[in-house]
């Protein structure tokens, strides 16, 4: 039971901490006196050739950390959806990618059918909430006091629901973000620093700050308001919030909702950097390695270990990806959150789960 | 009580009557074609023109001709979501059915099909995909790749850099990159393009792309910014292709510079780029547009009658097309089939002959309303693909054109590799049967 949960002792942490880095260091010291011996060996491309290369174009490290950071951004706000979910009802959302999908092909499918696009994006909100409600309803509430496992197995038939649902309304084509009619800007800044060109596209930046507002909106809201107490009595126990008169149907409601406006919000950000179809459904798995680095409980530990996933994959792909042939960014995301995991088992920021026996 | 159920006895009557008639009258008058589709899934995109395409066209000859020779095609899609597990139940259920050619539809889904299909003897037809060593007759007598390879289209994309540079021995020093999907279908054209890049002296560079990060393929696009490539060959397909015009105009790559595989030619693809996207560049081996009396039958019989799945605007897209001109040499293989047997309907094994005795003139073309809409192709015993013609099509902002002339594959630099790999392959298969078909006389 949560309710027992001991907060970790600092000295433990100290401790796990200091270990990692011990060996880190004593890694990176046998690697540098290794590559410094030979400069043409797998060694001096591993550990010496990347940095040389950040110094030499300052301009490209700025503009992959960029990437990196517009990327990070995005997939804290994805990984926000299903720690939302999963403080509430303690289930990993499985259906957020398709969430992303639907809610996306909505809004397009609407537009297409001649309504406005702010209306549209309205319209869209509304059909989240009946989405939310439905879920609460037909799902979740049959199966309240189930095990957890009965409840992600249902997010899996959700998921499939919506894919029905999704192609036979909207068709598998895939359609074009109304990003114009959204005020969604175009173009790029093109700073000229570092002696080089950094190139920053409009829609990044908008995404970054838009991710980053909803982030802060949503972080502020179930920290400081009634309904985030809520939320947060409900995470704790059960039982234990129902004894105390909070409706546990109602926070359902609103964390699905609110699931669905962060996947509504994805669903823009994606589709205007791509097309939308069924294939942004993976883009939200992204958020995985995320959230086993930030703890599934914690909103900061999204947000930290989006931009790390984010920045660390970009990096690691863009200067270490050719020694391997490439195309390490998929699977470099876990690896780097496995590297935390060694030392830090429940995740950044995850509650530390001590359980009698 | 009584009544209801007396009227229940009537209704399963009635049902078995119409049973057991219909039954022969389908059975004895037609041909079975399964078609794998993908009309769901991340690859929708690419799938669902293609298959508007191959079904819009045999709806065509059954609704104009009544069928091939008189024989009406059943044609039935299997869905497979571009997935090999699926599209093996889909190859057991064609098999079940005794369909008289195979359709993959992906690349892993043929490969998954090819040694069952040489025991099962169902005649494969990977159109411009698959295993291009499956182009060695000899080797693999139930395997059909025309209208060429990816092999063949690797040559041509070194071939377009060639000619746009001013000749082969231009290329020595230039940067070729290759942005590929990371599955069989995209890493197919490495061993060409490894191979000419030593031959011709210009440099290869390599960015794989992994299907979870189709859609995010920023930090691909900063290596490409860093390596500064002369050229781009996009082995893509699905939502890989819009996402990568779109980051090629973003970071400044020169988009006529830009060449896709044919799978990357979508209306769809370029159409995500925006005006920026004109100029941008896709190798073809079918026209774009319903220029030609077969797509207008297609219209008039088809989807003027709504017996289309595609809407109006999308009939004579390039992937529409595409579809339509892999139904067709399914029809002309049918044809070849009866006309070699004197068979009206025929098996697997008649259209198997069918397919390798195929030699599609221009004379043809024209008869069958598609002048101009693609070169002639002949496969034979040993070539079973026809390592055929193929060009460069241009985006011009709304539709695909094309400028340029049919260019000729480097068939003197594939062919060797199709037959060493088909070698290889078959070493490696262990007891890989014999080719014990005969050759007809006419291949």
């Amino acid at each position: 039971m949560s309710d027992v949960a001991a907060r970790p002792a600092p000295n433990f942490l100290a401790n796990g901490w200091i270990k990692a880095g011990l060996i880190l260091a004593a890694i990176v010291a046998t690697a540098i006196l290794g590559a410094r011996l030979d400069t043409s060996g797998t060694l001096y491309k591993i550990f010496i050739d990347p940095f040389e290369q950040m110094a030499s174009a300052p301009d490209l490290l700025v503009q992959t950390v960029w990437e990196g950071l517009v990327s990070g951004v995005l997939y804290a706000l994805i990984a926000l959806g299903f720690v939302l979910i999963f403080k509430a009802s303690g289930v990993f959302n499985f259906a957020q990618g398709i969430m992303v999908v639907f809610s996306a092909l909505t809004l397009v499918g609407l537009h297409e059918k001649g309504v406005p696009a702010w209306l549209a994006v309205i319209l869209t909100l509304g059909v989240m909430f009946v989405l939310a409600v439905a879920i609460e309803r037909v799902v979740l509430r049959p199966l309240v006091n189930q095990p957890d496992i009965i409840l992600f197995m249902a997010t899996f038939g959700i998921t499939y629901f919506l894919i029905g649902l999704g192609e036979s309304v909207f068709g598998g084509n895939p359609k074009q973000m109304i990003a114009d009619q959204l005020w969604l800007p175009k173009g790029a800044v093109d700073l000229k620093i570092l002696g080089g060109l950094v190139s920053l596209q409009k829609i990044d930046i908008a995404a970054a700050i838009i991710a980053s507002v909803m982030i802060a909106v949503l972080a502020l809201f179930f920290q400081y308001t009634r309904i985030g107490r809520a939320l947060r009595a409900v995470a704790d126990s059960h039982k234990a919030a129902l004894s105390v008169g909070i409706s546990l149907n109602q926070i359902w409601v609103i964390v699905w909702f609110t699931a669905g406006i962060v996947a509504l919000i994805t669903g823009i950000m994606w589709g205007a950097r791509s097309d939308v179809s069924f294939a942004l459904e993976i883009v939200a798995l992204k958020a995985l390695p995320v959230l086993i680095l930030g703890g599934f409980t914690s909103i900061p530990g999204a947000i930290i270990g989006g931009l790390i996933i984010g920045i660390g994959e970009k990096l690691g792909e863009f200067y270490w990806g050719p020694l391997i042939g490439g195309g390490i960014e998929s699977w470099l995301a876990y690896f780097i959150a496995l590297g935390f995991l060694l030392f830090r088992p429940q995740g950044l920021f995850g509650d530390k789960i001590i359980e009698r026996i | 009580m009584k009544t209801s159920h007396l009227m229940k006895t009537a209704a399963l009557g009635a049902l078995l009557a119409a049973g057991t008639f219909a039954a022969p009258a389908f059975a004895q008058d037609s041909i079975y074609f399964a078609n794998n589709a993908y009309r769901t899934g991340p690859f929708a995109g690419s799938g669902i023109p293609i298959g508007d395409g191959m079904r819009d066209y045999i709806t065509m000859i059954n609704e104009r001709d009544g069928g091939v020779g008189g024989v009406r095609i059943v044609y039935e899609e299997c869905e497979t979501g571009y997935d090999t597990k699926k599209s093996i139940e889909c190859y057991e259920q064609a098999k079940a059915k005794n369909t008289i050619v195979y359709s993959p539809w992906s690349t892993g889904a043929t490969l998954a099909a090819i040694p069952r299909a040489h025991i099962d003897k169902i005649p494969i037809l990977s159109m411009a995909y698959g295993l291009s060593a499956s182009a060695d007759g000899t080797s693999f007598p139930w395997v059909f790749i025309p209208p060429f390879t990816y092999w063949d289209g690797a040559s041509l994309m070194v071939k377009h850099m060639a000619a746009e540079l001013g000749g082969m021995d231009k290329l020595k020093g230039k940067k070729l990159g290759l942005i590929h999907l990371d599955a069989p279908f995209g890493k197919e054209p490495i061993p060409v393009l490894e191979n000419l890049a030593k031959k011709y002296g210009f440099e290869l560079k390599i960015y794989p792309v992994a299907a979870a990060d189709m859609q995010n393929q920023g930090s691909l696009w900063l290596s490409i910014r860093r390596d500064r490539p002369d050229y781009l060959y996009n082995q893509g397909w699905g939502a890989m292709n819009p996402t990568a015009v779109k980051e090629a105009i973003k970071n400044n790559f020169p988009i006529n510079k830009l060449v896709g595989v044919w799978w990357a030619g979508g209306d769809d693809d370029a159409r995500a780029g925006g005006p920026e996207a004109k100029g941008y560049k896709s190798l073809n081996l079918n026209a774009a547009g319903t220029n030609f009396p077969a797509i207008q039958d297609i219209q008039k019989y088809v989807v003027e009658k709504g017996k289309s799945l595609a809407p109006k605007e999308k009939v004579g897209e390039n992937l529409y097309n595409r579809g339509v001109y892999n139904s067709m040499l399914v029809v002309e293989a049918m044809r070849n089939a009866q006309k070699l047997t004197g068979k009206k309907v025929i098996t697997a094994e008649d259209m198997r002959r069918g397919l390798e005795s195929l030699n599609i003139t221009e004379a043809r073309l024209k008869e069958i309303g598609m002048e101009g809409f693609a070169t002639p192709t002949t496969i034979s015993c040993t070539d079973h693909s026809g390592h055929s013609k193929a060009y460069v099509a241009e985006w011009d902002g709304t539709k695909w054109t094309k400028p340029g002339e049919w260019l000729e594959p480097l068939k003197e630099e594939v062919r060797p590799l199709i037959e060493a790999n088909a070698k290889d392959y078959t070493d490696k298969a262990g007891n890989w049967p014999k080719r014990v078909e005969p050759c007809e006389k006419s291949s």
